[in-house]
């Protein structure tokens, strides 16, 4: 969804600078709608608490995801609008965005959902989100003292993820 | 840009670090040896094992969708031969073939010619009802859980006893999509 005329009505943010991060937030749902991961570079305006906020994102993409593959004028088959589906099944959407900023977002046929907030000037990340679900398997699911469907804390998941995500756009 | 196109299982295999196979057998015989003299009844183990596995596959599937990029299957065939040409070529280093289609096409086995937990294996009169490789089908079980299907994994044909290959009949019980898992009025 882009917003048209966004340079008169609401001018664009500014850049980040050289040393700031393109990327304001990152969320990493299971298929259960538990938030495995939530982590904040830039972020000047929160509106909830962080339980309502993750609720309101799983619900948001879980919508989304429902509307556009119901939405899809290339898929034959159709069910009623709200029948859950099975992830990956149907078409997946992959970002929208807005005049301040662009929302992301990967879900693997496992039903992991990993989404990035970014500048809206960022390009398709589609790619780097299937890095970051990489790095997922690599430091979060081959960790022995980890359990599945409990949030990550992970260090050096942390900084891995900062490093990279510091690279991007 | 194009999405990219999902790899083939030999080019995974390729490229993931390995281990020494006597090392991954040993290790798996001493897992199974240490089961046997902890819970001496040979089902209770058989249990254990498939439980290990399981605990295996609701990780390994992450790993498999990583790094191979298969897109969602269509049916249960399209899974089928990605477990048996793909996931198994990347982790165990062999390929395994789907026969045995059933009428509806939701049952299938999966037979392996060569499987490396087993080199320098024999069972011995104690242990015959054991299932030494039951640690698969937990893990078969495990992965295709997390992806939405509940599926019966048992073993038709063990060369262990006595017979000419290692068969694996997977069948699908059936396929539970995600429900939105917050209530209305919360």
């Amino acid at each position: 969804m882009q917003f048209f005329g966004g340079s008169e009505i609401s001018p664009l943010p500014p850049l980040p600078t050289a040393s700031g991060n393109n990327a304001h937030m990152m969320y990493v749902f299971n298929r259960n709608g538990v938030c495995l991961l939530y982590r904040e570079w830039n972020r000047p305006l929160r509106t909830l608490n962080a339980q309502q906020d993750h609720k309101l994102m799983f619900g948001l993409l879980f919508s989304l995801k429902s509307l556009t593959a119901k939405m899809d004028p290339t898929n034959a088959e159709k069910g009623n609008l709200g029948v859950p589906q099975l992830p990956g099944q149907g078409c997946s959407f992959h970002s929208f965005r807005t005049n301040t900023y662009k929302l992301s977002f990967m879900e693997s046929s496992s039903g992991i959902k990993i989404i990035l907030v970014t500048h809206p000037g960022t390009g398709d990340l589609l790619e780097s989100l299937k890095y970051i679900y990489n790095l997922y398997v690599e430091y979060v699911v081959k960790n022995p003292l980890y359990s599945p469907g409990t949030p990550i804390r992970s260090e050096l998941f942390d900084k891995t993820l900062d490093q990279y995500v510091r690279g991007l756009g | 840009m194009p999405p990219a196109a999902p790899r083939s299982g030999d080019a995974i295999f390729a490229n993931v670090e390995r281990v020494n196979a006597e090392l991954f057998t040993l290790t798996y015989g001493a897992i199974v040896r240490q089961l046997l003299t902890d819970l001496e009844e040979v089902e209770e183990v058989n249990k254990q094992l498939d439980q290990m596995g399981y605990n295996i596959g609701i990780r390994l599937i992450d790993e498999f969708l990583a790094k191979s990029n298969v897109s969602r299957c269509v049916d249960f065939k399209e899974t089928a031969e990605a477990i048996a040409k793909v996931g198994f070529k990347m982790f165990l280093g062999v390929t395994a073939s789907v026969t045995n289609w059933d009428a509806d096409g939701t049952s299938c086995s999966l037979v392996l010619e060569d499987n490396p937990l087993v080199d320098f294996v024999e069972l011995p009169d104690t242990c015959q009802g054991l299932y030494y490789c039951n640690i698969l089908s937990g893990v078969v079980r495990g992965a295709l859980e997390m992806v939405s299907m509940k599926t019966e994994v048992t073993w038709i044909r063990d060369m262990l006893r006595g017979d000419d290959a290692y068969e694996l009949q997977v069948k699908l019980l059936k396929q539970v999509p995600e429900e939105y898992p917050y209530k209305d009025d919360e």
